[in-house]
């Protein structure tokens, strides 16, 4: 049985189209998901994305805790700082990708994908020996909004009257709003999942229903389901974890070694993931660019002269530049830039080339 | 709310065909092509190649999944509708007027087994 957010209700009343997604009935789209899309890249959307999951690490050893199940580097991180990075295994693939925001010294709000919340919750508990830390697992408190798009700043600003212009991209600031129980206050980010600016905004539930109606009422932000969410993602090269990333898919054969920060003194995963950034990987995650306007979907095969050679992780007509495109993981011996390479789409193939695994220019204000 | 047009014969996968002497001509319904959205892509199969009732011959694909096209009948396809090729939406605008394929029926009494509109508007509400 599926779990409801906050806003279940209110989506029912809109004529959303629901879906189960990551353990939670979702809104995958209210209108169509081309106008929802357009709606975030040219003006402003709102997102439902109370599916999220929310921990809270307190006590003397929560940065050294969150440094050793962290990826990114939070060492010496100004307040409201945010990072995005992964929880690995110690063979280097993927136990989730969060964002982790300092809200303290000594004191963290992790954000982690709904699918993953049960492992996840687990896997951080399992962690802990050692560490004199508190875990808040808030995911049953917490509703979340992402206002997303060009004209969100002022949304926020003056349709929920939260402060937010002085925010810089990746920062987050807790605000005196909303009530709120003790260690989970209000959070506004400069954050997103979309490309665009935007915000995220987390509070109780009360708070983030009377936040989405203000929205509504202003006529100033479309409702967005989560089908033009997963669009506008992947088509700025963010991954999806179950997707682009997944306990055999490394950050580093995903081509997310930014976010692995091996200069740090240790953390889960460090030795496997620098021996395959030094040695390479066997796959990894490119882009891939048809010439017809068939469409590669998660899971068709990728072939180079008739053999398997890979596999589409995700795939879409690309809305805002109008081609069909995917990411796929194929082997590294043909993940150059320019290689041309087939998809098996259905019975026929259709021949693609790597590129980029950005399809569509970000836009963030920073 | 969707439209459902008389005459025609229906299949549980929501495809149609609409019989005009020997031939049939094949498509999607208005229920199918709202429960779909956003049509970006029909894949089509070539003129000349045979289709079995209750076999894929192509796919309608909308910005989020690629559904299956099952044949309703059997036949050789006489005709693709090439309009779709560039102007898939065109499945979203009018869906009878716009048919996929157009086949010789090679075993008319195959129509037997399909639904007519009222029949098919029961198997759409259940």
């Amino acid at each position: 049985m599926e779990k409801k957010t906050c806003l279940y209700d209110r989506h029912v009343a809109l004529g959303a189209l629901m879906s189960p997604f990551g353990g939670f009935i979702m809104p995958i789209q209210y209108s169509n998901i081309t106008d929802e899309h357009n709606a975030v890249r040219q003006h402003c959307g709102v997102f439902d994305v109370s599916h999220m999951g929310e921990v809270r690490v307190t006590g003397p050893d929560a940065e050294r805790y969150v440094q050793h199940i962290f990826t990114n580097d939070v060492a010496g991180a100004p307040l409201g700082q945010i990072y995005y990075g992964m929880m690995c295994y110690p063979n280097g693939g993927t136990v989730d990708d969060l964002l982790v925001y300092k809200m303290g010294e000594n004191d963290f709000f992790l954000v982690i994908n709904a699918a993953n919340i049960d492992k996840d919750v687990a896997w951080m508990n399992e962690q802990k020996d050692g560490f004199n830390i508190v875990l808040d697992h808030q995911s049953d408190y917490y509703g979340q909004l992402a206002v997303q798009g060009p004209e969100s700043e002022a949304v926020v600003e003056e349709v929920l009257g939260l402060p937010c212009k002085e925010l810089k991209f990746y920062t987050a600031k807790p605000l005196p709003v909303g009530g709120g129980r003790e260690g989970a206050p209000v959070i506004v980010s400069r954050t997103g999942y979309t490309g665009e600016d935007g915000f995220e905004i987390y509070g109780s539930h009360e708070f983030i229903q009377q936040a989405w109606d203000k929205l509504m009422e202003s006529g100033r932000c479309k409702p967005c389901g989560l089908g033009c969410r997963d669009t506008l993602r992947f088509e700025v090269g963010l991954p999806l974890y179950g997707d682009e990333l997944s306990a055999d898919i490394s950050p580093v054969m995903a081509g997310l070694s930014i976010f692995v920060k091996l200069d740090k003194p240790e953390f889960i995963g460090k030795e496997a993931l620098a021996e395959q950034k030094a040695n390479g990987v066997p796959q990894k995650l490119v882009g891939i660019e048809l010439a017809d306007k068939a469409i590669p979907r998660h899971g068709y095969a990728v072939l180079k002269d008739g053999e398997v050679i890979g596999e589409v992780t995700t795939g879409y007509h690309c809305l805002s530049v109008d081609k069909s495109v995917c990411m796929a993981l194929v082997k590294t011996e043909y993940s150059k830039l320019g290689t041309e390479l087939e998809v098996q789409i259905r019975k026929k193939t259709f021949p693609g080339v790597v590129v980029k695994k950005k399809f569509y220019d970000k836009h963030y204000k920073k | 709310m969707a439209n459902f047009l008389e005459g025609l014969y229906y299949s549980e996968s929501h495809e149609y065909v609409r019989v005009e002497g020997e031939f049939g001509y094949i498509g999607i319904s208005d229920y199918a092509q709202h429960a779909l959205g956003n049509v970006v892509y029909v894949d089509m199969p070539e003129v000349d190649d045979e289709v079995t009732a209750g076999e894929e011959f192509g796919a309608v694909e909308s910005v989020k999944a690629a559904s299956d096209l099952i044949a309703p009948v059997s036949g050789t396809v006489v005709e693709i509708n090439e309009a779709l090729e560039d102007e898939p939406e065109l499945l979203n605008k009018d869906a009878f007027a716009n048919w996929i394929i157009k086949v010789q029926l090679s075993d008319p009494s195959e129509l037997d087994a399909l639904m007519d509109v009222e029949a098919y508007k029961a198997h759409c509400e259940a």
